[in-house]
């Protein structure tokens, strides 16, 4: 573990601006909200920060991008592959939100590998920071997202005067290099200790009454429950806001467009929702999820069954921004999984 | 059944870039469905396996995913059927011999041949579903003697929206197949000497070993339920059923989500099912 005075660090994050190849982006405050947005200066950045709308999954997988171009030479098509290595220097992400990214690069690169996605994330170099605060709706602690000790190149702590830097790669430590840092002593590596252990989880006010390790089951057991899917999806307006502000959602949707007046064009992918009425419709009027309740059940099968089944992790790193931004009010995955629980227990009674 | 996530044509630049493929021949019939020949460049074959599906770009207009309804066993272009039914098929049929569309695939696990070796086989087609199926039956035929008895059920609404007629009449004529035909209704336009009623109405009659005989079933969503319920009445163990199952689709590569049946990706790991993998998915509806 390394230590860094604040102003040296706020140097480091100015040096790079000014010289890395690559956009340097990190959390601010606009106003109202917390965003992952462009740096002018370190001195933009917002760490102590309690959640951002998106999460910086929108600068691996952006929420529009082109993924191919094609010109129409008389009839025969050029077709150019489009993945620029337009990777980030991204600074201040949360423990939970590093989880989701190494739950995406285990799809998107180690088992089926994706050209734009991987370009931009091996392109990117990750500096985390320990939380420092909460929103109201995160329950993090309970999905063992709130602290991580991996998917960084580094990971900050606040320590007050300095920061407490934890190397987690190469480049992670040769980004340093440039910067006066010195080791740590055996009290900052405690106290770091002790931030993770005992003051990171006293920050979440909501939480889990189960281990995430029994949500598969339990979900299972409620898939025929349909009372309780209706009875919850009833306010629900279908606008698939959870889906697009949710770090471990990736489903998307392929447009082709034509660039009007050339005779070129380009095919894009933006993010799509099962919570979004066409997810699932076929031609025939055949829509496999037609009920709002249907959608959600799949939305929450999917989170903790399905992508647990097919590649071990529970998709739902308990950030707490589908809750905070659903206008109905009806989106809390954390409330949903208790009253499953409780539903599975008054069965077994 | 051979699950192919890895595309012979995926390997340019990334994953999503086609390669063009040209229309070399297409042939109407009567209905809203068209079949296309498309040659790949350099007259390389498409290497699939009966049952799999490309995914088959319109420059400007989009991109869908298609069937191959020929065999791997005739050499050289390969075949797709296409039923207008919006934008892209729309587009596709508006398109002529010397047209290009892009092509990337084969995707998906299809119906692998050898696990067929010497066994009876009766395929079930409904409608348009007759298309993907069409690819194994023309194997089994071309490589007759591997395989055992061969029955086809094909229903569709009407008579005019048979597909591969002159193939069909070859079909009822030749021994080397039993061939049974139904449709939902004949219009008074429209003639047709051959039974009327839904689908499930002539399974009963075919005549297989239903102990050993493999039941290959391809059709619209709501067959699928009614179908079984027939198949489980005959005695059909489902240890023998393969059923190709449509969902949306959108990369073909079990990412985009759209095609997903409980943990299982239609794109990747079907559209060809053994019947007891997706018979407990909630999500399968069959
Ligand atoms: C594995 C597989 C194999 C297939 N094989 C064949 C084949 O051999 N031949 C064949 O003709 N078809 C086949 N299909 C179906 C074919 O892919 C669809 O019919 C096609 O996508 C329609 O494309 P489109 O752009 O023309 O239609 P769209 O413009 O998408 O519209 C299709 C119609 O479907 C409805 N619809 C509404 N929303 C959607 C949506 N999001 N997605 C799809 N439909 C919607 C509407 O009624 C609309 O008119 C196959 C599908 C799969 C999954
Ligand atoms: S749960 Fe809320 S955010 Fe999600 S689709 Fe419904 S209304 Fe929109
Ligand atoms: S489901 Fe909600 S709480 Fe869970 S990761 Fe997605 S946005 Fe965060
Ligand atoms: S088509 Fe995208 S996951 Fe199957």
């Amino acid at each position: 573990m390394k230590v860094i005075d604040k102003p040296e660090f706020e140097a480091l994050i100015d040096e790079k601006i000014s010289s890395d190849r690559r956009d340097v982006v990190g959390v601010r405050d606009d106003g109202e909200k917390y965003v992952f947005d462009d740096l002018e200066s370190a001195g933009d950045l917002a760490l102590d920060y309690d959640v951002t709308m998106l999460s910086p999954k929108k600068y691996l997988m952006p929420q529009r991008e082109t993924i191919l171009e094609y010109r129409d030479a008389n009839g025969e098509f050029e077709w150019r592959a489009k993945a620029e290595p337009d990777g980030k220097v991204i600074v201040g992400i949360h423990p939970y939100d590093l989880v989701a990214i190494e739950q995406l690069d285990k799809i998107f690169i180690d088992t089926l590998r994706d050209e734009p996605y991987r370009r931009k994330r091996e392109n990117s170099l990750l500096i985390g920071v320990n939380m420092q605060d909460a929103s109201e709706t995160a329950f993090a602690a309970s999905m063992g997202t709130a602290t991580t000790d991996s998917g960084y190149d580094l990971m900050l702590t606040d320590l007050g005067e300095t920061y407490a830097v934890n190397i987690g790669t190469l480049e992670g430590k040769e980004f340093l290099n440039s910067a006066d840092v010195r080791k740590a002593t055996a009290g900052e590596v405690q106290e770091v200790e002790r931030i993770e252990q005992e003051v990171v989880p006293d920050l979440f006010e909501r939480e889990l009454e189960f281990s995430p390790a029994l949500l598969p089951t339990i979900l299972e057991e409620n898939y025929d429950n349909m009372a309780f899917w209706e009875d919850y999806s009833e306010k629900c307006l279908s606008c698939g806001t959870c889906n697009m502000v949710c770090p471990t959602c990736y489903c998307f949707s392929v447009d082709m467009i034509r660039d009007l007046g050339t005779n070129s064009g380009r095919e894009s992918r933006r993010w799509d929702g099962c919570l979004l009425e066409d997810f699932a419709s076929v031609a025939g009027d055949e829509n496999f999820r037609e009920e709002v309740a249907e959608r959600h059940r799949h939305r929450f099968m999917r989170k903790g069954w399905y992508i647990y089944e097919r590649y071990g992790d529970i998709a739902c790193i308990g950030c707490g921004r589908c809750t905070s931004e659903c206008v109905a009010d009806v989106a809390d995955p954390c409330d949903v999984y208790n009253k499953l629980y409780q539903e599975v227990q008054a069965h077994a009674q | 059944m051979r699950s192919s996530t890895t595309a012979k044509f995926d390997i340019g630049e990334n994953e999503y870039q086609p390669v063009n493929g040209l229309i070399t021949r297409t042939r109407s019939f009567t209905g809203a469905d068209k079949l296309f020949e498309i040659q790949l460049p350099d007259g390389e074959e498409l290497g699939h396996q009966p049952g799999q599906f490309v995914q088959l770009l319109v420059p400007g207009v989009g991109e869908a995913p298609f069937s191959v309804t020929s065999s791997p066993t005739k050499p050289g272009p390969f075949e797709l059927t296409i039923r207008a039914v919006g934008n892209v098929t729309r587009a596709l049929h508006n398109m002529e011999p010397g047209d290009t569309v892009g092509i990337r695939g084969p995707y998906g696990s299809g119906f692998d041949p050898d696990v067929f070796e010497g066994e009876d086989i009766l395929f079930i087609a409904g409608g348009i579903g007759l298309a993907p199926l069409r690819s194994m039956i023309n194997y089994t035929l071309d490589e007759r003697e591997r395989f055992g008895e061969l029955t086809t059920v094909y229903g569709c609404k009407e008579p005019a929206e048979q597909l591969y007629p002159d193939e069909l009449e070859e079909w009822a004529e030749g021994d080397e197949m039993t061939y049974l035909e139904t449709v939902d209704q004949c219009p008074q336009d429209q003639e047709w000497d051959g039974p009327t009623g839904v689908i499930t109405s002539v399974i009963p009659e075919v005549d297989i070993d239903v102990e050993t005989s493999n039941v290959l079933v391809c059709g619209p969503p709501v067959m699928y339920t009614f179908v079984l319920q027939e198949l489980d009445e005959m005695g059909v163990p489902d240890e023998n059923i393969y059923l190709s199952l449509e969902r949306n689709m959108h990369c073909g590569r079990g990412l985009c989500g759209h095609c997903q049946i409980n943990e299982l990706y239609v794109c990747t790991d079907g559209p060809v099912f053994h019947y007891p993998v997706v018979r407990d998915k909630q999500e399968a509806e069959v």
